[in-house]
C-alpha cells in the first residue's frame, strides 16, 4: 500500500462492477423492480469494499436504459460516501452515455467507444467526451470486428491512439480494453487469447505513451462456468501476469479473487500453462495444457464441497494460525470467536489483551502487507483484511479499557487523525489502541480529516497532543499544512507524526520548522506511549522536547547545502549501476573501421522522415498523419504539408542539398564511468580493416540507393600503439525508486574489453545559396520551410544511417525489418545518444567525437566555440549496440561527481562547472 | 472547423508572464452606496415587477452607475473589468420579469466595460481586459431541492446550457474578451457553462477563452456540490481555462490553504478574488484595504497567484491597496503536470502513468 513512486496515484484500480445489470443478477432485479434505494446500497457497499471507481451499466433490453442511468446517477450523486469516487458510465449505446455525462459532476470514465462504426463516429464521440470532460475506455474494435490476435489488438489500439491524440485527446485519458476472450475452449485458435492479451498490452503500452488498460476478466474462464474454484484461480493467475505487463484496471468482483500464493499449486500451474500457452509437464500425461486443466477442473467441481473441506481444514489450525488465515483471506465469520480464544489463552498465561494485537493480529497484517507489496494480493482484498483486523480490535477494546484503573484520570487527551487526502488508518488505529490501553483518552477523527477539523477538535476538547497519520506521499505535505495552521492559530501543544511514509528526516526538515511547538516523529506504535508520557510529564517534558528539537536541528544542519532533494553519493550511484548482461553484447562489427558517405540519396531519406516534429516546428500541435485531418489545425497543416512536398520535389530534382556523413566503430572497454577506445593505430595489425588517412578525400561516387555503398579508404596509417582515448560519461545520482538502476552510458560497454563503440556525424550541406535567394525575395516562408526540411533530412539521415549500421556495417541485426513508424518509435536494438542530450549532457565531448571521426574532413561538419555544429542541420552521437542499452536523463549530479568528472575529463573545475551547469544545483 | 484563436488570450498570457494582474472588486456593495430608488432601477422600461435590487439592469436604466464603478476600479489599478452581469441570465431575470432583456443587458454591460477598458488602455498603453461575468444562477444541476426526493432536479443540463449560451453570446457580442464562469457552487453547473461556451465557439467560428472561479461553502475546502478544490479542478480541466481560481464566500484568511493547494496542481493561471474578510454581526464587511492586501500579498510573495482582486465588500480602495502590494512581485510560474490520469468524484482520484 505504499506509494513511494514519484508520481502518486493508484497503480491498479479496482472498478466496482456490482452496479451493472449485465453482470449482477441481483442488481438487475432491484433496478427492474424500481427499488433504487436498495440499488444505491449496492453502490455504497462497493465503495466500502474498496472499489475506487463505480461502473454503472443499465443495458438491459426490458429497461429504459436512458432513464435508469440518469435516475441512478442522480441518486448516487446525493450520497457523499458513494459520490466521492469517480463514476464509469458504461453502455453500448452512445445516447445513454451522453445522458449520463449530463448528470455526473466530477470527471468520469466513459465505457466505451470504438471504431466499430468507423472513424468519423469514433472521433465524434471522442470530441464529445473532451467537451464533457471524461476519460474514455476504447474497445479494440474496428470496422471489421473485434480484435482477437495480438497483432490486431496492437494495430487497432495504435490506430485509435493516433486518431485520438491527433484531435488533441489527452493520451493519459485513454484506457484501452484489448478484449479478454475465453481460453481453454478446446478450439486451438483460442489457445493464444490469454497470452495475446498480455503481450498486446505490453506492446501497446510501449507504443502509446501514457495510456491505461482495462479488461473484463469473466470472459477468460467462460468455458469453466459453474466451476468457481477454477475460474477464480484463472482470474488471479491472469492478473498476476497481466498487471506487470501494464493492465491498470479490471472490471472484476473483488470478492472473487484468490491470493496467488494460496491457489492450489497444481491448479495454479495448470492455469498458468493455459494462459501463457505453455506445454504441460512431460510427466503429466496430457498433450495440451487445456486438456490437463479440464481434467484437473473435474476435481474442483462441486466447489461447495471443496470449499467446505477447505473451511473445515483451516478451522482445525491452531488459533494464532487461524487468525492469520482469516486476515489474509479477509474472512470475518470467526474472527471474534478466534480473537476471544486468543485473548483468554493469553490471559490464562498471565498476558494482557494488548498482546493479542501486538502478537498474532500484527503478524497476520504483516503477511498481508508482504503479499500486497509483491503483487500477489490486490487492494480490495487488503481492505477486507483491514476490516477483519478492526473487528478483532473492537472485540479487544473493552478488555483493554477494563484493565485500566477505573478511578484514574486519563493521563492526557490526544486527537488522532489521518490527514486529508489519505484513507489509511490501520496504523493510526493501532496507535490509538495502544495509547488508550495505557491510560490516554484518544479522540479519533477518522480518515481524510482536513486541518480545520483537526484544529477545531483540538480546541473544543482542550487536547494535550495532536497525532497525525498518513501512509501515502502527498500526506507529508498535508502534515506540513496542519503544522503551519497550528502555528498560525497560535497553538502550542505537541504534534506527533507517524505513518509509513513519514520519517525523522522529513519531520525535521519540513514539519518541525513550520510549527514552534514540539513536533515529534514516532517511528512505530510501540514508541507512541513513551513519547506521549514524556511529552505530558511535568518533570520530563521540557528536557525531552529540547532533546528532540536539538536532534532535528542536527538533521537540518547535516542536510544544509545538500540542495532540495538528496542525491546518492557517486559511490552509491556507481554501486547501483545497471547490471548489463555482457553475454548478450553485440558481436564485433562486420565492417569495422570508418565509413564515409559523401552524398546519400535524398529521396531515400524522405522515406524515413518523421513529420510530427516538422509540424511542431511550425507550432502545429498533433501527430502526423492525423494532424492533416485535425479539427483545429488540419487545414493549415494540410496546406503546409503540400508546400513542403512541393519543395521536397524541387530539392531532390534540382539537387539543392547534399547529405554527408561519417561513422566509425572502435574497440572499446568500460573503466568505471569511462569508455576507453583503442586508437586507430592499434587495429591495423590484426584482421581488422584499415582506417582512412586523416583528411582522406571524400572520394568515390554518390551512393544512391537505400543500401548506400560507402567509400573504401586505403590506410597508410602508422604501425604501433596509440594511447587509448577516454570518453568520460556521467551517471545518474538522483534517488531512484525501488529497483531502478543509476544509469551511465558506460554501463552498456563491457569492462572486460572485447566490446565496441560507434560514433557518427551527419550534416546537410548546400542550403546557403537557397536561403540567400529566399532572403532576397523576402520569402520568409520558404526560408523557414527549407530550414525545417533540412532539419528533417538531418534527422532522417541519422535514422537511416543507424539502420544501415545495425543491418550491414556493424551488422548485429541483419534481419531487422521495420516500418518507418516503427523506426520513429525506436523499436530497434541499440541507441545513439548525442553529446548535449539528457543521457550525455556534456556538449564538450563533441570535439573528441569529431576528432575520432575526423568529421570536419569526412563530413564537412565543424564545431563552434560553444560546440554547436555547422551546418546547422546536423546530428552526431555515439552508437551503443548492447540490447539493454537505453535512453535516460542524467539529471542533477552532485559536487562529488562534478569534481571526479573534471579529473577524468582532464579539465579544471570552473570549466567543468560551466559545461555541466544545467545538471548542477 | 478551425476556430480563430483569441488574440486577447495571447495578450493576457503575455501580460501575466510579466506581473501579477489585478482584477476589480465588488459591484453590489458599491451600488448600495448610490442609494438608488425603485425609479432609478426601473427607468422607463415599463416592467411589471419591482426592479430594486436588480443591479444588472442598471446597464439599461442608469448606466452612469456601473460606468462610475468601472472607472473607480480602473483608476485603482485594475487590469481586468468584470461585467456587471452576475445575474443577467434568463433564470435570475425571471424573478424581475426581465428575462426578455437578457441579451440587451449583457450586450450593453459588455459594451460599457469594453469602452472603458479601451479608454484606459489608450491612456497608458497597458492592456485592459473585459471578463464577461456569468453567475451560477439559483438552480443547481447536481442537488435536489427536495429532501424527500434526492433524485429530483429543478433544471436539466440542456436547459442550463441554453441559458448560459444566451448570456455568453450576448457578452461576446458586446465585446467581452473572456467568459468568466464565477462563484461556482455546483461543479456540474460549471461544466454546463463550459459546454455552452464550446457550443458558442463553434457557432462563432472563434475561440472564446474561459475563466473559472469556484466558491467554497465550507472551511474544509468544498463547494456546495461537495467537490474539493482538487476534484473541482480535475472536473473542469478539460475547459483549458485561461484562469482557475476561487472567489467569494470567505475572506483571504480562510481561502489561504486552498489557494496553496490549487497553485500546486493547476497548470494554468490562478486568479483569486476573496471577500473583504467575513461579514460582521450586521452583515457588513469591515476588513480594511491594507489588511486584505496584506493577506493576498502573502500568496503573491509565495508565488501562488497570477491575478488578484476582490469580491463582496471590497472597494476601489481595496483594489488600489492590492495593486500597490503586488506591484513588482513575480507572478506564479505555471507548473507542468505529469501526464497521469486525473479523475474526480467529490474527491480527486489519480491513476499513475
Amino acid at each position: 500500500m505504499t506509494s513511494d513512486n514519484q508520481i502518486s496515484g493508484a497503480r491498479f484500480v479496482n472498478i466496482g462492477e456490482r452496479t451493472n445489470v449485465t453482470g449482477s443478477a441481483a442488481f438487475k432485479k432491484l433496478i427492474m423492480a424500481g427499488d433504487y434505494a436498495k440499488a444505491v446500497d449496492v453502490a455504497r457497499q462497493q465503495v466500502e469494499n474498496g472499489a475506487q471507481v463505480i461502473d454503472v451499466n443499465m443495458d438491459e433490453g426490458l429497461l429504459d436504459a436512458h432513464l435508469a442511468m440518469t435516475t441512478f446517477l442522480k441518486l448516487i450523486a446525493a450520497e457523499p460516501d458513494i459520490a466521492r469516487v469517480p463514476v464509469m458510465i458504461d453502455s453500448s449505446k452512445w445516447d445513454v452515455i451522453e445522458a449520463g455525462l449530463k448528470c455526473v459532476p466530477g470527471k468520469p470514465i466513459v465505457n466505451s467507444i470504438s471504431m466499430k462504426e468507423g472513424e468519423a463516429q469514433f472521433l465524434d464521440h471522442a470530441r464529445k467526451c473532451m467537451e464533457y470532460g471524461a476519460a474514455v475506455v476504447v474497445m479494440a474494435f474496428d470496422e471489421t470486428g473485434q480484435a482477437d490476435t495480438r497483432q490486431r489488438k496492437i494495430e487497432i489500439c495504435e490506430r485509435a491512439y493516433k486518431l485520438l491524440t491527433g484531435i488533441g485527446f489527452p493520451p493519459e485519458d485513454i484506457i484501452f480494453d484489448p478484449n479478454v476472450f475465453a481460453v481453454a475452449t478446446g478450439i486451438e485458435e483460442h489457445d493464444r487469447y490469454g497470452l495475446d492479451f498480455i503481450e498486446a498490452v505490453a506492446e501497446i503500452k510501449a507504443r502509446c505513451p501514457h495510456v491505461h488498460f482495462s479488461g473484463g476478466l469473466s470472459n477468460l474462464s467462460f468455458s469453466f462456468r459453474g466451476n468457481e474454484t477454477v475460474r477464480r484461480a484463472m482470474h488471479s493467475v491472469f492478473l498476476y501476469h497481466a498487471i506487470p505487463a501494464g493492465l491498470d484496471m479490471a472490471i472484476v468482483n473483488a470478492g472473487q479473487l484468490d491470493v496467488y500464493d494460496q491457489i492450489d499449486p497444481t491448479l495454479r500451474d495448470a492455469c498458468e500453462d493455459v494462459i501463457l500457452m505453455r506445454a504441460p509437464p512431460a510427466d503429466s500425461g496430457f498433450e495440451t495444457a487445456t486438456e490437463r486443466l479440464i481434467a484437473l477442473a473435474e476435481g474442483f467441481k462441486g466447489k461447495d464441497k471443496a470449499a467446505e473441506k477447505a473451511a473445515e481444514e483451516w478451522r482445525g489450525y491452531p488459533v494464532a494460525k487461524r487468525i492469520e488465515h482469516a486476515l489474509v483471506r479477509g474472512l470475518d465469520a470467526f474472527i471474534v470467536e478466534d480473537t476471544e480464544e486468543m485473548r483468554a489463552a493469553t490471559a490464562a498465561a498471565g498476558g494482557r489483551p494488548i498482546e493479542v494485537i501486538e502478537g498474532p493480529l500484527m503478524d497476520g497484517m504483516n503477511v498481508v502487507g508482504d503479499l500486497f507489496g509483491s503483487g500477489k494480493m490486490f487492494l480490495p482484498q487488503v481492505v477486507k483484511s483491514a476490516r477483519v483486523m478492526k473487528k478483532a480490535v473492537a472485540h479487544l477494546i473493552p478488555y483493554i479499557e477494563a484493565e485500566k484503573d477505573g478511578n484514574s484520570k486519563a493521563k492526557g487527551r490526544i486527537i488522532m487523525a489521518t490527514v486529508k487526502g489519505d484513507v489509511h488508518d490501520i496504523g493510526k488505529n493501532i496507535v490509538g489502541v495502544v495509547l488508550q490501553c495505557n491510560g490516554y483518552e484518544v479522540i479519533d477523527l477518522g480518515v481524510m480529516v482536513p486541518w480545520s477539523r483537526i484544529l477545531e477538535a483540538a480546541n473544543e476538547n482542550e487536547a494535550d497532543i495532536i497525532g497525525l497519520s498518513g501512509l501515502i506521499t502527498p500526506s507529508l505535505d498535508e502534515m506540513v499544512t496542519v503544522a503551519e495552521e497550528m502555528q498560525r492559530a497560535g497553538m502550542a501543544i505537541p504534534l506527533m507524526i507517524g505513518g509509513a511514509t513519514t520519517s525523522k528526516v522529513h519531520t525535521a526538515l519540513r514539519i518541525d520548522p513550520a510549527y514552534e511547538g514540539a513536533v515529534i516523529h514516532v517511528l512505530d506504535a510501540s514508541r507512541a506511549v513513551g513519547v506521549a508520557s514524556q511529552l505530558l510529564s511535568d518533570t520530563q517534558a521540557a528536557g525531552f522536547k529540547a532533546g528532540v528539537a536539538n536532534d532535528y536541528e542536527k538533521v537540518r544542519e547535516a542536510r544544509e547545502g545538500k540542495g532540495q532533494s538528496a542525491l546518492l553519493t557517486l559511490a552509491e550511484a556507481r554501486a547501483n549501476r545497471f547490471p548489463t548482461d555482457f553475454a548478450l553484447k553485440a558481436p564485433a562489427p562486420v565492417q569495422p573501421g570508418l565509413h564515409v558517405f559523401d552524398d546519400w540519396d535524398l529521396a531515400d531519406l524522405v522515406e524515413t522522415f518523421d513529420w510530427t516534429p516538422f509540424f511542431r516546428a511550425w507550432e502545429l500541435a498533433g501527430a502526423y498523419p492525423a494532424i492533416l485531418d485535425d479539427d483545429v489545425v488540419g487545414e493549415s497543416a494540410t496546406g503546409l504539408y503540400a508546400d513542403a512536398r512541393a519543395m521536397l520535389d524541387r530539392i531532390i530534382a534540382e539537387k539543392w542539398l547534399t547529405a554527408r556523413g561519417v561513422c566509425a566503430f572502435w574497440p572499446a572497454r568500460a573503466e568505471g564511468d569511462d569508455v576507453l577506445l583503442k586508437p586507430p593505430a592499434l587495429y591495423g595489425q590484426g584482421n581488422l580493416p584499415p582506417l582512412p588517412l586523416r583528411g582522406g578525400a571524400g572520394g568515390g561516387g554518390a551512393p544512391a540507393s537505400a543500401a548506400a555503398t560507402d567509400t573504401p579508404h586505403p590506410n597508410p596509417s602508422p604501425e604501433g600503439e596509440g594511447p587509448e582515448i577516454r570518453i568520460p560519461f556521467l551517471r545518474q545520482q538522483f534517488k531512484k525508486s525501488r529497483g531502478r538502476a543509476s544509469f551511465c552510458l558506460s554501463d552498456f560497454v563491457d569492462p572486460a574489453g572485447d566490446d565496441w563503440l560507434g560514433g557518427f556525424a551527419v550534416g546537410i550541406h548546400g542550403i546557403e545559396p537557397h536561403l540567400e535567394r529566399f532572403k532576397a525575395a523576402h520569402d520568409d516562408y520558404s526560408d523557414i520551410l527549407l530550414k525545417a526540411l533540412a532539419d528533417r533530412f538531418a534527422e532522417a539521415f541519422a535514422e537511416r544511417l543507424h539502420q544501415h549500421v545495425r543491418t550491414t556495417l556493424w551488422g548485429y541485426a541483419p534481419g531487422e525489418q521495420l516500418t518507418n513508424a516503427a523506426l520513429i518509435r525506436e523499436e530497434y536494438r541499440g541507441i545513439r545518444p548525442a553529446p548535449g542530450y539528457p543521457a550525455c549532457p556534456d556538449h564538450s565531448l563533441k570535439p573528441i567525437l569529431f576528432d575520432l571521426l575526423q568529421a570536419p574532413d569526412n563530413a564537412g561538419i565543424v564545431l563552434t566555440e560553444s560546440q554547436a555544429m555547422l551546418p546547422t542541420a546536423a546530428v552526431s552521437g555515439f552508437y551503443f549496440a548492447h540490447p539493454d542499452s537505453q535512453y535516460f536523463g542524467v539529471a542533477r549530479i552532485g559536487q562529488d561527481q562534478l569534481e571526479d568528472y573534471a579529473t577524468r575529463r582532464g579539465i579544471d573545475l570552473p570549466t567543468a562547472t560551466r559545461w555541466l551547469r544545467p545538471n548542477l544545483d | 472547423m478551425t476556430l480563430t484563436p483569441s488574440t486577447a488570450r495571447t495578450a493576457f498570457l503575455a501580460e501575466a508572464a510579466k506581473r501579477i494582474l489585478v482584477t476589480d472588486g465588488a459591484f453590489g456593495t458599491e451600488i448600495q452606496n448610490w442609494k438608488l430608488s425603485e425609479a432609478d432601477y426601473a427607468g422607463s422600461l415599463g416592467l411589471s415587477h419591482e426592479q430594486k435590487g436588480n443591479n444588472d439592469i442598471l446597464a439599461l436604466t442608469k448606466p452612469e452607475v456601473p460606468e462610475a464603478i468601472h472607472r473607480a476600479y480602473f483608476e485603482a489599478g485594475a487590469d481586468i473589468a468584470e461585467t456587471n452581469t452576475f445575474s443577467a441570465n434568463r433564470i435570475s431575470q425571471a424573478d424581475y420579469g426581465a428575462e426578455h432583456l437578457v441579451r440587451e443587458i449583457n450586450v450593453e454591460s459588455a459594451k460599457l466595460a469594453r469602452r472603458l477598458a479601451d479608454e484606459y488602455a489608450a491612456r497608458d498603453g497597458r492592456p485592459r481586459f473585459v471578463a464577461g461575468a456569468i453567475g451560477p444562477t439559483n438552480k443547481t444541476l447536481s442537488l435536489s431541492p427536495d429532501v424527500n426526493d434526492p433524485g429530483y432536479r429543478e433544471i436539466d443540463w440542456d436547459t442550463l446550457v441554453d441559458v448560459y449560451k444566451e448570456q455568453a453570446a450576448a457578452l461576446v457580442e458586446g465585446g467581452a474578451d473572456f467568459i468568466l464562469i464565477e462563484t461556482v457552487f455546483d461543479t456540474l453547473n460549471a461544466k454546463a457553462g463550459v459546454m455552452a461556451v464550446r457550443q458558442l465557439e463553434h457557432e462563432l467560428g472563434r475561440e472564446v477563452p474561459i475563466m473559472l472561479s469556484m466558491t467554497l461553502t465550507d472551511l474544509s475546502g468544498r463547494n456546495l456540490s461537495g467537490h474539493t478544490v482538487e476534484a473541482f479542478w480535475y472536473a473542469v480541466r478539460h475547459a483549458r481555462p485561461l484562469t482557475i481560481g476561487l472567489n467569494c464566500s470567505f475572506g483571504a484568511t480562510q481561502l489561504r490553504p486552498h489557494v496553496k493547494t490549487l497553485a500546486e496542481i493547476a497548470d494554468t493561471l490562478i486568479m483569486i478574488y476573496p471577500n473583504a474578510g467575513l461579514p460582521n454581526e450586521l452583515g457588513a464587511y469591515d476588513e480594511m484595504p491594507d489588511t486584505t492586501a496584506g493577506f493576498v500579498g502573502e500568496w503573491a510573495v509565495a508565488g501562488q497567484v497570477n491575478a488578484l482582486g476582490g469580491c463582496c465588500g471590497s472597494t476601489p480602495a481595496h483594489i488600489a491597496a492590492i495593486a500597490n502590494k503586488v506591484a513588482g512581485l513575480a507572478p506564479r510560474p505555471i507548473p507542468a503536470l505529469e501526464p497521469v490520469t486525473r479523475l474526480a468524484g467529490l474527491e480527486p482520484f489519480t491513476m499513475a502513468g
